[in-house]
């Protein structure tokens, strides 16, 4: 057994068991959320640098051998995708400590967020279906507590509609678990890839629109995004911040895993649809924020406009029979991954301190930030900046890879729609830098609320890393573009993840 | 058996979405609930339906007697129920405390936050 696969989703487990004992000593618990998020980005850079160097990591849990017993599997994109969980985890975990209010601390934010973060990994390391939708529900649960947690009217009235989504979502993922053991006869993911080669493709095809409405509820692609904008600026700006980052990702984690993995027999229907759900989804995201006055709103279109990136890479991936070709598109799309969480989380977390020194969400009534702190105003022009594809920031080489991808593939719409969005990105930027930053603050305000020196430090310097992390994938994009494409390499060789996981053919 | 079964879990997910569909909280609840079971008869089914003795496999014998019946669904299944029973424990927690604080069992007025 691989320690390393088992301490991603063991670290958070343990720190959460022991703040949950720590219920009544807040201090303790907020010094064991700090050093939990921090062992688990340790141990999952650890897992990173060991499947770089040794390659699929595989682990068979109780030793029970692989289609029957569950396995743990870690490709490069699990291992990477990890890791932003870790940075995530404690970016946010540090965040948490001056932003979080204390009744919501003392009734198990942080317990919570240490679930949060096991249910997160656990669904990117697990090489089995069903446990799949286990991890997912572990996820689900957590979040669903903490958008409710404090109980106000929009926190309330957004959990309602983001618990009945993802409770429809899981019901038709497990359906669709159900009707494809009863095909297969295993949910092994390495064992499906291998026995469904031979299957009937009439009956996967449709199956694997079962799995899309699933998935795509949970990455909220179009048209089934509309929970996300509704619940996700009622809670607090750090659960925000860490949804923001994460949870749609794993959708997007779980579209990759079984469209490059197992339902690849039909691509011509299948991913033609993902294109053009992508396309879709990128451009009624960008509109919907064009219309949004809300600060966390904006930034709440912008995720699902950039989900359709995402899955733009995966779609030319499964429309090309180029290998090369492939893997150039889901390098693409994982590189935009790993730039994406890293700056949409950053992003979320400004808008908490901008509203903490302005006192609203509220594009209209903000103003003046600039002056008041230019400082703050720098750290949110780098991830928006990022986030709109200027260069040379991450989001400049994250577009660009999937450009080049689609431009070789001679889908030139699609290119053409994603090089507008990213022109209706910049424009949504700069609005929220004109009216926030830029524009004198509406009427004479009272004195700005000042923060003091231990708050400043604790919502900055997570704001500040993120933004510094965003600068070097800029500057380093080529080792890091590097990672991504090894990560596509490892998803376009199926032959290789089913090696690693059920061992060599008899 | 298979048959009726399968219609069964067509009513339960017709039934299920129709309630869901109702401007009614409550009845929100009362159709996940029965879009939940409908997932799980379907697993029960799409397993393979036998009349069969247990599947045990007798000493001294490697391998299950032939036209054994699958038992994996069942623990899926069971999995399945312990998880979605305890989601919709909490859900119907938070419909209520909706409910007490927005003051209306009525979904319109849930998009009062979304403007």
């Amino acid at each position: 057994m691989n320690l390393l696969l088992v301490l991603p989703l063991m670290i958070p487990l343990t720190t959460a068991a022991l703040s949950m004992l720590a219920w009544r000593r807040l201090p303790l618990q907020r010094v064991l959320s700090v050093a939990g998020s921090a062992g688990l980005l340790g141990c999952s850079v650890a897992l990173l640098a060991f499947v770089w160097a040794n390659g699929i990591a595989a682990s068979q849990m109780g030793a029970w051998p692989a289609p029957f017993g569950i396995t743990l599997v870690a490709d490069l994109f699990s291992a990477i995708m990890v890791v932003l969980t870790g940075v995530i985890g404690l970016a946010v975990a540090v965040y948490s400590l001056a932003s979080m209010d204390e009744p919501r601390e003392s009734f198990g934010y942080y317990p919570l967020l240490q679930v949060l973060l096991m249910g997160v990994c656990g669904a990117f390391l697990t090489g089995d279906l069903f446990n799949l939708y286990v991890w997912f529900e572990v996820m689900l649960m957590a979040s669903f507590v903490l958008l409710a947690l404090g109980g106000e009217p929009d926190q309330l009235r957004g959990a309602i509609k983001y618990v009945t989504l993802n409770l429809v979502a899981s019901a038709l993922f497990l359906a669709a678990v159900g009707i494809l053991y009863g095909i297969a006869g295993t949910l092994n993911m390495a064992d499906l890839a291998r026995k469904l080669e031979i299957a009937e493709s009439g009956t996967l095809t449709a199956l694997a629109m079962l799995f899309l409405i699933a998935f795509g509820i949970k990455a909220a692609v179009f048209p089934l995004f509309f929970w996300l904008p509704a619940s996700y600026h009622t809670p607090p700006v750090a659960v925000s911040a860490v949804f923001a980052g994460l949870l749609t990702k794993v959708g997007v984690y779980a579209l990759i895993r079984v469209f490059t993995l197992i339902f690849v027999g039909d691509t011509g229907f299948t991913h033609t649809l993902l294109l053009v759900i992508a396309g879709a989804t990128m451009v009624t995201g960008v509109l919907g924020a064009a219309a949004q006055y809300e600060f966390r709103r904006i930034l709440s279109f912008h995720i699902i406009s950039q989900i359709g990136y995402m899955i733009l890479g995966l779609g030319l991936a499964g429309l090309t029979s180029s290998p090369a070709l492939a893997t150039m598109s889901l390098a693409g799309s994982i590189f935009y991954i790993m730039h994406h969480i890293i700056v949409k989380t950053n992003l979320f977390l400004v808008s908490g301190v901008a509203s903490r020194l302005g006192g609203s969400f509220e594009l209209k009534k903000l103003g003046g930030l600039y002056r008041s702190s230019p400082g703050l105003a720098i750290l949110f022009l780098i991830p928006a900046m990022s986030l709109a594809g200027m260069p040379p920031l991450s989001g400049f080489f994250a577009k660009l890879s999937l450009i080049q991808a689609g431009l070789a593939a001679e889908q030139y719409v699609i290119v053409a729609i994603a090089l507008v969005v990213g022109l209706l990105t910049l424009f949504s930027m700069t609005k929220i830098w004109a009216e926030a930053f830029w524009k004198n603050p509406p009427a004479a305000s009272a004195e700005p609320p000042k923060l003091t020196a231990g708050e400043r430090w604790n919502l900055l310097l997570p704001i500040g890393l993120l933004a510094l992390l965003t600068v070097t994938i800029g500057f380093a994009a080529e080792p890091v573009f590097l990672l991504a494409t090894r990560a596509a390499e490892q998803l376009v060789d199926r032959e290789g993840y089913i090696r690693a996981v059920l061992g060599e053919p008899q | 058996m298979s048959t009726l079964l399968a219609i069964l879990i067509g009513c339960l997910y017709a039934a299920g979405v129709y309630l869901i569909l109702r401007r009614s909280l409550f009845k929100l609840i009362l159709g996940l609930v029965l879009l939940s079971h409908g997932a799980n008869l379907l697993i029960f089914t799409a397993g393979g339906l036998t009349r069969a003795q247990p599947p045990i496999i007798a000493p001294g014998e490697l391998d299950l007697p032939a036209n054994s019946p699958d038992p994996l669904p069942q623990a899926l299944i069971l999995t399945a129920i312990v998880i979605g029973f305890s989601v919709l424990a909490f859900a119907l927690v938070l419909f209520h405390r909706a409910y007490q604080t927005i003051g209306s069992d009525d979904p319109d007025e849930l998009k009062v936050s979304d403007q």
